[in-house]
């Protein structure tokens, strides 16, 4: 092989490798509709909480918001987590650093009962 | 839904006419002072009678007299239902000053705040202050509980009561027996009145003669309506059964915002509407949540019981009437 070439055969593996890269990262980039491993959300309405079985990777910061108009909590059963009095609009979060099946509930309706499941 | 809505309706009617009672064959309805109904039953035999305010023949037992319920005034509640529910409130004390006969006290069944703060409790005592009977008897709803498990709850209201919030008291003849139903409620379950309270209850009834009238109250009804929407307690049989050999037994309760009523024998249940927003009819809404009507129709939906005491009659009538009558 002579210089030049040995420079651009040289190259071309980076070249290549940054290309794969770059399709994969895009690729990443575009299959994220479904929440990405760091976040996900339950909406509180109507008494409900949604989705109301929720089954996350290990890691997940799970956030819920009450767009009730009434107030709710969301509190583990296994004293895992405990939110305060969530009044209309607010939030609370909990990352999951642990798998495992986590049921939780409203203390104040407690008809109202979720789960979320880590893995 | 509809199946299940005529279902419920279906299982109320037949309860309804198990009780040797025909309600569409009253004789007589009373308007009471242009404002309401009054009817008693007296031994399964509806009788009207007029009020006799004087403590005639009677002065031994304390003759007849009358007490207020109010209930879910749900005080800091600001949402297009009610976007002021302090004013409201207002208008239902105002009622029960204008009525001809002052009651002898006033019973709040519940969520008196909405978010147990600080400032709704003063401005629910703001107003109650300017009520004409002085004595005012309060158990918990689950929206007094919020903050600090009903502590604070207990500190303005609750002095000389046990547990969560439990105690009785006699009135001319009349035990009264106020329940806390809405502490240390379990995930999927409704209201709860616990192993102690139950004990206590037990153990407060015990010695009182069958003839003396029991009022129960608390917040949660003690009977079961809609379970789907929480409205039921899970260990009030057991309370019942305490009370069942009593001649008169007259339920009192709130939470669900709307008149709802059922005999079962010499057990009178009875909610009462709230004097803040109220709430939509079993399985007719996706949820129990504050239910919006035209602003011109909110006095209608809005309203306080009075309940009326009579000293021959077997059980208490009672009389609703909504805010805008």
């Amino acid at each position: 092989m002579t210089t030049k070439n040995a420079w651009v055969a040289g190259l071309a593996m980076p070249v290549a490798i940054a290309t794969l890269l770059l399709f994969v990262g895009s690729a990443k980039v575009t299959a994220s509709n479904q929440p990405s491993a760091a976040n996900a959300a339950v909406k509180i309405d109507n008494f409900t909480f949604g989705p109301q079985a929720l089954t996350v990777p290990v890691g997940t910061t799970v956030t819920w918001t009450n767009s009730d108009d009434i107030p709710h909590t969301s509190v583990s059963t296994d004293g895992v987590f405990k939110s305060k009095v969530l009044d209309t609009d607010e939030k609370f979060s909990y990352k999951f650093d642990k798998a495992g099946i986590y049921p939780y509930y409203c203390t104040i309706h407690p008809k109202m009962t979720g789960t979320v499941v880590v893995q | 839904m509809p199946d299940k809505k005529q279902d419920l309706i279906d299982q109320e009617l037949q309860e309804l006419n198990n009780d040797g009672v025909d309600r569409r064959g009253f004789l007589k309805c009373m308007a009471w002072a242009g404002t309401g109904l009054v009817w008693t039953l007296s031994g399964g035999i509806p009788v009207s009678r007029a009020f006799a305010k004087d403590h005639g023949k009677d002065a031994g037992k304390g003759g007849d007299f009358s007490f207020v319920q109010i209930s879910d005034s749900h005080i800091g509640f600001n949402k297009p239902a009610n976007p002021d529910v302090t004013a409201t409130l207002q208008t239902a004390i105002n009622k029960i000053n204008a009525m001809p006969h002052s009651p002898d006290f006033i019973i709040h069944t519940g969520d008196l705040s909405q978010l147990s703060k600080p400032s709704e409790f003063d401005t629910l005592d703001q107003v109650l202050k300017g009520a004409s009977s002085k004595q005012i008897f309060f158990v918990p709803g689950e929206h007094d509980m919020l903050s600090d498990n009903g502590q604070q709850f207990l500190e303005r209201y609750g002095k000389g009561t046990k547990g969560t919030g439990w105690y009785s008291f006699d009135h001319k003849g009349v035990h009264f027996v106020g329940l806390v139903n809405v502490a240390n409620l379990k995930a999927g379950g409704m209201g709860w009145l616990g192993h102690e309270q139950l004990e206590w209850l037990e153990d407060d009834l015990k010695g009182r003669t069958a003839s003396t009238p029991i009022v129960l109250f608390a917040h949660i009804p003690l009977w079961t309506i809609y379970p789907d929407w929480g409205w039921g307690t899970d260990d009030s049989e057991q309370a019942l059964s305490y009370v069942k050999r009593f001649g008169s037994v007259t339920v009192l309760n709130g939470h669900i915002h709307q008149i709802m009523q059922k005999i079962e024998g010499k057990v009178s249940f009875h909610t009462a509407m709230s004097t803040a927003f109220p709430q939509p009819a079993p399985g007719t809404a996706p949820s129990a949540g504050p239910m919006k009507v035209p602003a011109d129709q909110l006095q209608q939906v809005l309203g306080i019981t009075d309940v009326n005491y009579v000293v021959s009659g077997r059980s208490l009538a009672i009389v609703d009437s909504p805010l805008g009558a």
